[in-house]
């Protein structure tokens, strides 16, 4: 009989607050930095040693606007993962447990990577990428 | 691995029970609860309840108990103290675990949606199997152990400042509100111990009197029983009792790092 207990309901019937999200969000932005980040870099690289129309293929492609899409994208979850991870490390070392800090710090990375997102996409665009 | 899904025989696709409220009710509040009986062979369903609110006590188990007793005797759900110190009704509602008998209805907006504590095996609606959480609960051994003889004719003693590191653990009732929580405990609570566990593993690594300190660290040292833990802090949001599962993990892990160094 105990083998047809169902399980109880749990991802869907769960009210997700910013700290839990923020900390699932941190997996997902590594991921996908190593994902995405990775195969880009690969295919960019690939092309600049193969040849100047494999080179166009890759620029067609990151100038179109889904090309500007995935790098806003990318930026963002750089800075979403830099932020937690500087959380996470705080965390780590005994620091930020009490129910309003753990809130406020989860809430400050969504709001920081926003804001660093625009500032390097502003300082890319008015200064030009060879300010980096 | 995580099965994000629940399996076949746990989803909610049974065709629930309605029922209505006594006619000339004013302030009406409905109760959709989970419901499933080994008996029947049938899935989980959720029975939705209409209660008066001017004819029913403040707190959400008020509601369960009028229910049982007015409307539905079928409905099954565990309660003892209804003061918060047994722990016995812990259950999910509306979203986040709880104790029914702490939590007052006109705290919840809209529906009252109460299932059982997550990822658990269902014994009969709102009533989990605890089986595998207290046997995690033995195997952390939690109780006093020494090897130094007993002082002769009094008691192992211990100053107020070594007993005021045990506040904000004693007070543990085992409710697992927070195990049951913890997206850590869902997917591996089978080798991760836990919050609530950890934080009473903690409560006697804490402990000025006892004499086991170490053989107790070894045997959280392990990358599942102890380091599950990745800080997503459900736990210490969902507390009744307002303690920080959390906080005390991250004093066993640093335990677990002075002592290495």
């Amino acid at each position: 009989m105990a083998d047809n207990r169902p399980l109880s309901p749990h991802l869907s019937i769960w009210k997700w607050r910013v700290h839990a999200i923020t900390s699932i969000a941190h997996r997902i932005t590594g991921n996908g930095l190593v994902f995405a980040g990775l195969t880009l870099f690969a295919w960019w690289l690939a092309a600049t040693a193969t040849s100047a129309e494999a080179y166009a293929t890759f620029s067609a492609f990151a100038g179109s606007v889904f090309g500007w899409i995935i790098w806003i994208g990318l930026s963002w979850a750089a800075f979403q993962h830099l932020l937690s991870g500087v959380r996470h490390l705080a965390m780590d070392s005994g620091w930020g447990y009490q129910l309003g800090v753990s809130k406020l710090s989860a809430t400050w990375v969504w709001i920081g990577s926003v804001l660093l997102t625009v500032a390097f996409w502003a300082v890319f665009h008015f200064a030009g990428p060879g300010v980096f | 691995m995580a099965e994000f899904q629940l399996p076949a025989n746990s989803r909610i696709t049974g065709k629930g029970k309605a029922f209505p409220a006594p006619s000339g009710a004013r302030r009406v509040k409905t109760f959709s609860i989970y419901r499933w009986s080994p008996d029947d062979g049938q899935n989980p369903r959720y029975d939705s309840y209409d209660i008066d609110l001017d004819d029913c006590g403040p707190m959400v188990l008020d509601a369960l108990i009028k229910i049982k007793s007015e409307l539905d005797p079928t409905l099954t759900f565990r309660r003892s103290c209804r003061e918060g110190i047994c722990g016995s009704c812990a259950m999910n509602i509306d979203g986040s675990n709880t104790l029914a008998c702490t939590l007052a209805i006109d705290d919840v907006k809209g529906d009252v949606r109460i299932t059982p504590l997550p990822h658990m095996h269902v014994v009969k609606d709102l009533v989990p199997d605890m089986t595998h959480f207290y046997a995690q609960y033995a195997s952390i051994k939690p109780w006093l152990q020494t090897v130094t003889p007993e002082p002769a004719l009094k008691e192992r003693k211990q100053s107020p400042e070594d007993r005021s590191k045990l506040d904000g653990l004693y007070e543990c009732i085992l409710c697992a509100c927070c195990s049951t929580s913890c997206p850590s405990y869902w997917w591996n609570s089978d080798r991760f111990l836990g919050p609530a566990i950890l934080l009473q593993a903690y409560r006697w690594l804490a402990d000025s009197r006892d004499e086991m300190t170490g053989e107790r660290l070894d045997q959280l040292e392990d990358p599942f029983r102890l380091y599950r833990c990745h800080t997503i802090m459900n736990c210490a949001n969902v507390c009744p009792k307002g303690l920080n599962p959390a906080k005390a993990i991250a004093e066993i892990k640093k335990m677990m790092v002075t002592r290495a160094v």
